[in-house]
Order: structure tokens, then C-alpha cells, then sequence
């Protein structure tokens, strides 16, 4: 009896010392692992910092290195010694980004506050209306044809806002959120007599805060990334947003000389070419970078409420 | 009668119609419009006639996209890419949400969720930059660390053969972030009684996870996966276009619809071709998804996108 007792008691205790041991060689993978993802995340970040503070003539002698091995600050002189085209394409894209954000997101919001209106008679033909394009498509040409030859929106700002500003997966996340807003507070207004527009703005707005935050910052960043409708819509210099500027940039650097030349610098000065592209870069996602810590946040609640349902 | 009531439901809800309509607009405008376009894949496209007044074709456009050996390469691409993107991301993204969920204090899992996620943040063609900074055959990272170690540079942008690996890694890098918090927020969730009832049981770490955490799971990855699989011949254009540009070297290892078509209609101004092979891509897509659907419906109700 007795000795049963403390063979059982043994047993508990081995078990114990091996789930001790077992969380031991978990934590170790774990951490190894996440700081491994975490490096691997972060070094081409270090990488492109590194590169756009070495002096040319190192990279092109020893290539790009994690640290400048001789310390020069010459590409962002030059980057910001003929800068009108550069403030150019940083006012092009913060126009765009704020026009069609604010616009977006006011569209994005008023649509999807019908369809989460549950006595809206129409509002499931109105919300499959608008998911069957996310099944269904002419393709690109058809759409390009209509943006350039019908609506003659080749070269204007508008070929930069229209193509992004309303998205059916943000239409969805928002009138998921609405949908959780009590029904009592629209009857109560109503009896009140205010009308739906006036309901929409005054009422449901401003409860819908968290909701507009994460879309408006998601609707944000893809003006703020976006290059691929300057690509197929700009051609002129002015209109130029800033990723596709640093895209022009690294494909053809001989433009860019140009656009110097234009702006007062002599065109045959060789530039820090390969250290101009890396300092670019940073130049061009700078913004982001430093913001993304503080926003990031939002794009999880984002994340989070687009779970539910897709 | 009925006509009656409907006009009287206009008038009922014509504040919400009148709300309703910039976006409907915008839709038909942008989307349901263009749709007609879709005879373009049918025509001989000429500027002075339009879409309207270029003369028919019959199947001459589609019949040269299958004849040339462009649609099978870039379908095989586009649908081989997406599983291998769709495999590979969510086991690493289920992997790192797990890892990030079992170990560590407030502070660590704070610092590494924020870096993981940090380029999800950045445009294509920043990535493409970085590709160029680690790829470039003289000056490329890459090649600075093989020359460090007496080897031979390799001439990544001039090699088909290293792409899936190089896509298949971006794809993952970018993703990421992204991922993980998903996963991350889908294992919170769980009902935390159920590692309690692990624990009296004396399941260890490795048994818990097994048996609690990843079952738990299968709902968001069943729903993600399926969300992917319908998707699975439209390319990733950003990434694709930054990574590769214009290089036809890589073509026949990176070459995928959405590329293509983009070629087809900027760089050889090939209207009736692009076209084609955007009709294909779209009815190839609307095809997977529904059938995707409907073997959902088919297994539980609840699951189906709709």
C-alpha cells in the first residue's frame, strides 16, 4: 500500500519534472525562432540603411554591406540638393492619399451604414449588387478602355483616387460593424424625426469610430503604396506619385539625371547612382516607417472584425 | 398593385437609394460597364472603330493564346505560385502565431508581432529595391557574402531556375505580419477553460498545442485557404511586376495571367490578346470560385462564402 503510494508519487513527480522540461525546449525553439523571423524581417531594412550611407565608389568596389564600409551622407545631398522633383511627387501622393482617403471613407461608410440597415427592403439584392464584382470581372482592358478612352482620365488625379476608392471587402468590414450597433438608437431618432442622411452623420459616424480608423488607414496606405495606376495612367512628371517615382528610379536612373539637369544639375556630374536608389527608397517609405509603429494597432482591429466572415 | 408598392417603397426609402447611389454608380461605372467589354476578346481591335466598331474575330485571339503556349505557362505559373504561396505562408504564419502565443512576456511578444509585421507596411516597389540591393549580380549582397566565402558569384536575374525558391520566399516575407496577427487573434480567442482541462489532464506543451490550439484553428484556416483557393489564377501583379519587370529571361519560370495581360495591352499594345486572356483569367476564376463554393455548401452550410 505504502509503497504503491510513493511509486505514484514518484510517477507525479518525473511527469511534473519532464513538463518542466518539455516547456524548457519549447521556450527555447520559440524564442530562437521568433527573434530568427523577427531578424530576418528587419535585416533588408538595416541593408538598404546601410547602403544609402556608403560612399559609391565602395559599392560599386565591394557591393552592398551591412555596414558602410567608408561612412558618406553625398546621396541624400544630391537626393536634396535639386529636390522640386521629389517635393513634387511627395505633394502628389499626400494630395492623393488625403482626397481619396477622406472621399473613400465617407463612401465606404455611407453605403455600408444601407446595408446594415435591417429594415432596407433591398438591401441583400444591394450587397450581392456589389459582391459579384469580387467574382467577376471584365479583366483589365475593358476597364482600362473605359478609365482612359471613355472617361479621357489618362494624365489627370483622378486616374490616381478613382481605382482605389471603394473596395467591397471594406464595405463588408464596415456594415459588419454597423450591424452591431443597436437598432434602438435609429428608432429613437427616427420617432425624433430626423431622416436617414441625418441619422448617418450625426449619429452613426461617430459611433462608428474604431471602424473608420482601421478602414480609413487601410484605405491610406494603399493610396500611399500605390504605383500601379500611375503606371498604367501617368505619364507626365507632375503627376508622378512617390513609389512610382522610386520605381522610375530604379529602372532608369538616366530620367532622373535628366529631371536634375532640368532642375539646375549638371547633367554630367556622375551620380552616386547605386547609393541614390537605396536612399531613395528610404526616402520614399520614410513616412511609413516611422508610423507604422503607432498605426499598427488599427490594422489588427482590422484584421480582427474581417475575420468574423469575409 | 405591385407596381404600385414598389414605387411606394422608392419614395419609403429614397433617403437610403439617394445614399446608396454614389456607389452604385461607381460600380457600374467601373465594373459592371466594362463587363461588356468583354466582346473586346472576340474582335480585331482597331483604334478608329472602338469596342463597338472593330470587326469580329471569332475565336482568333483565344485560339492564339492556347496556340503560343502562353496559356498553359502562365496558367500553370499563376495556379503553381498560389499553392505553394497559399501551403507555405499559412503553416510558417500558423507556426509563428503559435510560438508567439506560448512563449515570452508582454515586451517580447510586443517587439518581435510589431517587427514581423513590418513589410506588410511597404509598397512592391520598395521590395523590389531590397530584391535589387540582395539579387544584383555585381554589387548584390547575395554575392558579397558568397564572395566573402571564396565562392563564385551567381547571376540570380539571368537564372529562371532560382525564382519559385526568390517568390516563394518574398511572398512568405511580405505575408508574414499579416498573417501571424490573424492567427494570433484566432488563437486568443479560444476558450481558455479548454487549456485549463489540458492541463489537469497532464497533456504537456507539445500535446496541448496539438490537440487544443490547432484543432481550434481549422474554422480561420478552412475559411482563409478556401477565400485562397478561389483566387488562385489571380496573380499577385505587384509583387510579380517589381520582382521581375520587364526581364523575359525569367518569363518562363515567373510569367504569370495577370503579367501577361498587362504586356499584352501596355508594352505590345496587343488589345484583342490582353483581352483574351483576361476573359479566360475571369471566367477560369468565377468557375473556381463557385466551385470551391459549392463543395463547401456541400460539406457544412455554415462554412460557405455564400
Amino acid at each position: 500500500m505504502s509503497a504503491a503510494e510513493i511509486s505514484f508519487d514518484k510517477k507525479v513527480v518525473k511527469s511534473a519534472g519532464m513538463k518542466q522540461m518539455d516547456r524548457l525546449i519549447f521556450a527555447a525553439i520559440g524564442y530562437v525562432s521568433i527573434a530568427l523571423l523577427s531578424i530576418l524581417c528587419i535585416v533588408p531594412f538595416i541593408l538598404i540603411i546601410s547602403s544609402s550611407l556608403t560612399e559609391e565608389s565602395r559599392i560599386v568596389l565591394e557591393g552592398y554591406k551591412f555596414f558602410p564600409s567608408e561612412f558618406s551622407t553625398e546621396a541624400y545631398k544630391i537626393l536634396f540638393k535639386y529636390p522640386d522633383q521629389l517635393i513634387q511627387a511627395y505633394t502628389v501622393t499626400i494630395l492623393v492619399t488625403l482626397a481619396g482617403t477622406l472621399v473613400g471613407l465617407f463612401l465606404t461608410a455611407m453605403t455600408a451604414y444601407c446595408l446594415s440597415r435591417r429594415d432596407f427592403k433591398w438591401r441583400n439584392q444591394f450587397s450581392f449588387f456589389f459582391f459579384f464584382t469580387t467574382l467577376f470581372s471584365g479583366g483589365l482592358v475593358p476597364w482600362y478602355l473605359m478609365m482612359v478612352n471613355y472617361l479621357h482620365l489618362k494624365d489627370t488625379p483622378l486616374a490616381l483616387i478613382i481605382p482605389l476608392l471603394l473596395n467591397v471587402f471594406y464595405i463588408i468590414v464596415m456594415k459588419s460593424f454597423m450591424s452591431n450597433i443597436p437598432e434602438a438608437i435609429v428608432e429613437s431618432a427616427k420617432i425624433d424625426g430626423a431622416g436617414d442622411f441625418l441619422i448617418f452623420m450625426r449619429l452613426i459616424l461617430p459611433l462608428a469610430k474604431p471602424a473608420l480608423a482601421t478602414i480609413g488607414l487601410f484605405l491610406a496606405l494603399g493610396y500611399w503604396n500605390d504605383w500601379y495606376n500611375a503606371l498604367l495612367f501617368v505619364s507626365s512628371e507632375n503627376l508622378m506619385p512617390l513609389q512610382y517615382y522610386l520605381y522610375k528610379m530604379l529602372g532608369n536612373l538616366d530620367g532622373i539625371r535628366k529631371a536634375m539637369a532640368g532642375s539646375g544639375a549638371v547633367a554630367t556630374t556622375p551620380l552616386p547612382s547605386e547609393g541614390l536608389k537605396m536612399a531613395m527608397t528610404i526616402v520614399a517609405s520614410g513616412p511609413i516607417l516611422i508610423a507604422y509603429p503607432f498605426i499598427q494597432k488599427y490594422f489588427v482591429q482590422g484584421l480582427t472584425i474581417g475575420a468574423v466572415k469575409g | 398593385m405591385n407596381r404600385h408598392g414598389f414605387w411606394n417603397d422608392v419614395v419609403k426609402y429614397r433617403a437610403i437609394l439617394l445614399m446608396l447611389a454614389p456607389a452604385v454608380l461607381f460600380f457600374l461605372l467601373f465594373a459592371y460597364v466594362p463587363m461588356v467589354g468583354i466582346i473586346l476578346a472576340f474582335k480585331q481591335y482597331n483604334y478608329a472603330g472602338g469596342v463597338f466598331g472593330s470587326p469580329w474575330n471569332g475565336l482568333d485571339n483565344i485560339r492564339f493564346f492556347f496556340e503560343s503556349g502562353d496559356a498553359w505557362r502562365v496558367t500553370r505559373n499563376t495556379a503553381l505560385y498560389n499553392i505553394a504561396f497559399i501551403v507555405i505562408n499559412n503553416l510558417l504564419q500558423i507556426f509563428a502565431a503559435i510560438l508567439l502565443f506560448e512563449v515570452g512576456g508582454k515586451w517580447f511578444r510586443k517587439i518581435t508581432q510589431s517587427v514581423l509585421f513590418l513589410p506588410y507596411f511597404i509598397s512592391w516597389v520598395v521590395v523590389g529595391a531590397i530584391a535589387y540591393n540582395l539579387l544584383n549580380y555585381d554589387i548584390g549582397t547575395v554575392n558579397v557574402i558568397l564572395k566573402g566565402f571564396g565562392m563564385e558569384p551567381i547571376d540570380i536575374y539571368n537564372t529562371p531556375a532560382y525564382w519559385p525558391y526568390i517568390l516563394v520566399i518574398v511572398s512568405a516575407w511580405k505575408g508574414l505580419g499579416y498573417g501571424t496577427v490573424m492567427y494570433l487573434a484566432a488563437i486568443t480567442s479560444i476558450d481558455t477553460e479548454m487549456y485549463e482541462a489540458a492541463e489537469i489532464d497532464g497533456a504537456n506543451i507539445f500535446q496541448r498545442i496539438m490537440k487544443v490550439t490547432i484543432p481550434n484553428l481549422y474554422p480561420t484556416v478552412i475559411i482563409l485557404t478556401l477565400l485562397a483557393v478561389g483566387n488562385i489564377f489571380r496573380g499577385d501583379f505587384g509583387m510579380f511586376y517589381n520582382m521581375i519587370g520587364n526581364n523575359g529571361i525569367l518569363f518562363s519560370a515567373t510569367d504569370v495571367i495577370d503579367t501577361f495581360v498587362f504586356r499584352s495591352l501596355i508594352t505590345s499594345n496587343d488589345i484583342g490578346m490582353s483581352a483574351a486572356a483576361g476573359v479566360y483569367q475571369s471566367v477560369l476564376g468565377f468557375a473556381t470560385i463557385m466551385l470551391v463554393n459549392y463543395a463547401v455548401r456541400k460539406h457544412d452550410k455554415d462554412r460557405a462564402l455564400f
